[in-house]
């Protein structure tokens, strides 16, 4: 308190940046901060989101029949899958038979394959007493059969492979991940296919050719840290097969094992050791599901002539079913009830105004319109923001350790995907709310702007995982409505080599994530632009 | 929607006025006789009749139900004999979009009043909270009935000349596509027009319990909308099959199925006696909050 100026001024002074953008924002955040309301609002979200993660995982138990040699139901803990891991740290298949030797050093190997046969069971049953009852001739699109250099016979082990397929042609596929398209077409005596794997160092180079002189290069790969003695040889193998009838959610699918069988001759390994004698093995069946393995693997050799019998696949996992493992956005699945919590809190940050009358008062104190709506963005935007990083940093480790101890496998992600699932649902977050705002600007009206925004972003969800409609129409809704942005959270990859149920109901969007999330941002932008308009043209 | 503010502005403006003149006389009569039910019917009914949002909430429950029914007819194939594909279930898909709106109505309804002082006002004239509450579920279920029914009928007719177009044909199956006779798809429809009534007596009941709109109309959705989501990653049989159950939507909608329905978590009645229960508890909250609470 000083007393050098008897006079107070009759105003304060009208400072250059009275009604500058920083003003605004500190209007708006203190009228933010001190509704009470609100900020309870923020904490049930972070509070849903993480109970409803938490119930998830802890009702996810499951239960499983004896393994082999293990007789009555298991479950919890007992039954989770342990499915070996590639050479960049993802869930992988490995399950084929392995004709093979070693190869110390560079070298090559070159063979003909002169059939490509297969056997499926079209009801999905195993046939019992013998492995192949009931069964029908016939390949799968990706049964695979070929010649494969691979690190050791362990699974998960870096390899690169070429090989004829039931209905892809040739392909040079390496690390599980990686696929190149060579020579299209099917094998058959009259039209044989060669196939040519050279390693040189740590790059192994595919070739084809349709007649053994004449030989182009497919591709190359880097095994990075390959030792210099691997395992060369032929392989075949055919995953399961599934008919996934889209209807109820999606779709329900039956399928049973199949096996593939490829016939080689002039096989070839330069560099070979002296005295270098073939040896077949069924690598990975141990940690694969052995209930879609048959036991009709095996090989038979005559002279340089080979047959050789597999099931299973080289592939990564995760892939359709999601039973088999739980994707670490399962934990986020609470977003849904936290982004209901924060499309209040955001419809009522501007309704709110309305149904006061104070939203006068706050154009009479910035007339400049478009920023008082700028500001109200960019604090709802922030706060919220900040609590979906809060909730989702909280529930996804937290649920997936519960749902690991209930005998989920949680499908291994890199840190860069972790990363963007938890940084994508704090934006989406965000979004949402900015959105929610729009609408409550333009619309005027809590109750319904609030029903608007759950709507557009819960509903269409809804219907595209969890009712009748058909997947194309499921996509369709998950690439034109907001809920497009729940692709922010997808961790799983859709492989066009693996064929799988790649649909919404199975955890995968038609949408990159960041392209979902932006259609999401298209929606709020549009939705503030009309609330502008309508803001600036007429009264308040 | 800019009517309806208008009308919030009016009505805020009414109760402002007619506030302060209309607690001078204090007790002003006490004739013996209270206001009955027809007499709360009466004035519930005038003040949801001039209200300008409530016919176009009616409107937009039939028009808004019958569009997304209408979309997904026509996306829904049966391509072969046998295709799995339940008609009613496809042809009342709009139920799903069309009880948001039915809530947004049934919570206005309420806390539409408490949002500009009404409800003071409503209480003052009728002092009798049960018969207010009882009034408006009447009147807002038998409004929701109404446009329930027309939803509903305009649904199954848009289907009957869609739906043979996308293969539901005799041949694959559905001889009598969505015919009313049959007496599993007069389960179907009338079920859905009764589960719309429901939904607006949960909302209503959630609504009194809540008095705000906004909170009120968060809280029905995430009550409806949430259970199939939930089910869908819970992997627990037990844990899913209680879901499908006893969450709101859920059972409720099971009245939609009419193939089928031994393998149903819950039969179609039932179900609908669920979402029953679930209405009836709401809305016994709601009275007691009325009863116990100052408005």
């Amino acid at each position: 308190m000083t007393t050098t100026s008897s006079v107070t001024p009759y105003r304060t002074e009208v400072h250059s940046a009275r009604d500058g953008f920083a003003q605004s924002l500190r209007a708006e955040w203190t009228k933010f901060r001190t509704v009470r309301g609100w900020i309870i609002g923020l904490f049930v979200a972070v509070l849903v989101m993480v109970g409803l993660g938490l119930l998830t995982a802890t009702a996810g138990s499951i239960q499983c029949g004896g393994g082999p040699g293990n007789s009555g139901q298991r479950s919890g803990a007992a039954c989770r899958l342990n499915p070996p891991l590639g050479p960049d740290g993802e869930a992988v298949f490995d399950t084929f038979y392995f004709v093979h030797q070693p190869l110390a050093g560079n070298g090559t190997i070159t063979a003909r394959v002169t059939s490509f046969t297969g056997l499926y069971s079209p009801q999905g049953a195993i046939g019992s007493g013998s492995d192949t009852a009931g069964m029908v001739s016939g390949t799968q699109p990706w049964s695979k059969a070929g010649i494969i250099i691979k690190q050791s016979d362990a699974a998960g082990s870096a390899y690169a492979a070429m090989m004829v397929t039931g209905g892809n042609g040739v392909r040079m596929q390496y690390n599980f991940t990686h696929d190149v398209a060579g020579t299209p077409g099917a094998v058959s005596s009259s039209s044989p296919r060669w196939l040519r794997l050279v390693r040189s160092g740590d790059t192994i180079t595919g070739y084809d050719s349709l007649d053994g002189t004449h030989w182009t290069a497919v591709s190359s790969a880097t095994l990075a840290g390959l030792p210099s003695t691997v395992q060369v040889g032929l392989f075949a193998t055919s995953p399961g097969y599934t008919v996934t009838t889209q209807n109820f959610g999606g779709g329900s699918s039956v399928g049973g094992p199949t096996q593939a069988t490829g016939s080689f001759d002039n096989v070839a390994v330069q560099g070979a050791a002296q005295g270098a004698t073939w040896q077949g093995d069924v690598v990975g069946t141990a940690k694969a599901r052995a209930a879609d393995l048959l036991q009709a693997a095996n090989y038979q050799q005559s002279g340089d002539g080979f047959t050789v019998t597999g099931t299973g696949d080289i592939a990564p996992w995760g892939a359709g079913g999601l039973g088999d493992g739980r994707p670490v956005e399962q934990s986020l699945v609470g977003a849904f009830a936290g982004l209901i919590a924060i499309a209040i809190v955001a419809a009522m940050f501007i309704t709110a105004e309305y149904r006061r009358g104070l939203i006068r008062l706050t154009l009479a104190a910035t007339p400049r319109r478009g920023r008082v709506l700028a500001a109200k963005a960019v604090v709802i935007g922030t706060m919220t923001f900040l609590v979906g990083l809060v909730a989702s940093v909280i529930a996804m480790p937290l649920s997936d350790h519960i749902a690991y101890n209930h005998g989920r496998y949680i499908l291994p992600v890199s840190s860069l995907t972790e990363f963007r699932v938890i940084v994508g649902t704090a934006a989406l977050f965000a979004g949402v709310a900015i959105f929610a705002l729009g609408v409550g600007a333009l619309l005027r009206r809590s109750a319904t702007t609030v029903t608007v925004v759950i709507v557009m972003i819960v509903l269409p969800y809804i219907l595209a995982v969890a009712s009748v409609l058909p997947a194309d129409a499921a996509q369709w809704l998950m690439r034109l409505t907001p809920a497009a942005a729940f692709s922010v959270q997808q961790s799983l990859v859709a492989y066009p080599q693996v064929t799988a149920s790649y649909t919404p109901s199975n955890g995968y969007f038609p949408l990159a994530p960041w392209a979902g999330f932006a259609v999401l941002c298209g929606y709020a932008i549009l939705a503030l632009g009309l609330a502008h308009l309508r803001l600036s043209r007429r009264d308040a | 929607m800019s009517r309806v503010v208008d009308q919030d502005s009016r009505e805020a403006g009414a109760s402002g006025i007619g506030r302060a003149p209309r607690r001078a006389p204090a007790r002003r009569e006490p004739r013996g006789r209270r206001a009955n039910l027809a007499e709360s019917l009466h004035a519930e009914w005038t003040k949801l009749r001039t209200l300008p949002g409530t016919f176009w909430l009616l409107l937009a429950i039939a028009v808004l139900t019958i569009a997304v029914s209408a979309a997904a007819e026509a996306a829904v194939p049966c391509s072969a004999a046998d295709c799995g594909q339940d008609p009613a279930k496809v042809g009342l898909t709009g139920i799903e979009f069309g009880q948001a709106v039915v809530a947004i109505l049934a919570v206005l309804a309420v806390s539409g009043e408490y949002s500009t002082g009404m409800i003071r006002v409503t209480f003052a004239a009728m002092p009798r909270r049960m018969t207010v509450l009882a009034a408006k579920a009447t009147l807002i279920s038998g409004l929701t009935l109404f446009a329930g029914a027309v939803a509903v009928l305009g649904s199954v007719l848009v289907g009957r000349l869609v739906m043979p177009g996308k293969g539901f044909t005799a041949a694959h199956g559905y001889p009598r596509l969505l015919a009313l006779t049959d007496s599993s798809v007069l389960r179907a429809t009338g079920g859905s027009v009764l589960y719309l009534g429901l939904i607006a007596l949960l909302s209503l009941g959630i609504a009194t319990l809540i008095r705000d709109s906004a909170t009120s109309i968060g809280v029905v959705l995430a009550l409806l909308y949430l259970s199939p989501i939930i089910a869908g990653v819970v992997s627990d049989p037990h844990w899913h099959n209680r879901i499908e159950r006893y969450s709101p939507m859920n059972a409720g909608l099971s009245i939609q199925a009419t193939r089928d329905l031994a393998g149903m978590p819950i039969g179609p009645w039932e179900g609908l006696g669920v979402l029953a229960a679930w209405a009836a508890g709401a809305l016994l909250a709601g009275g007691l909050a009325l009863r116990l609470r100052d408005a």
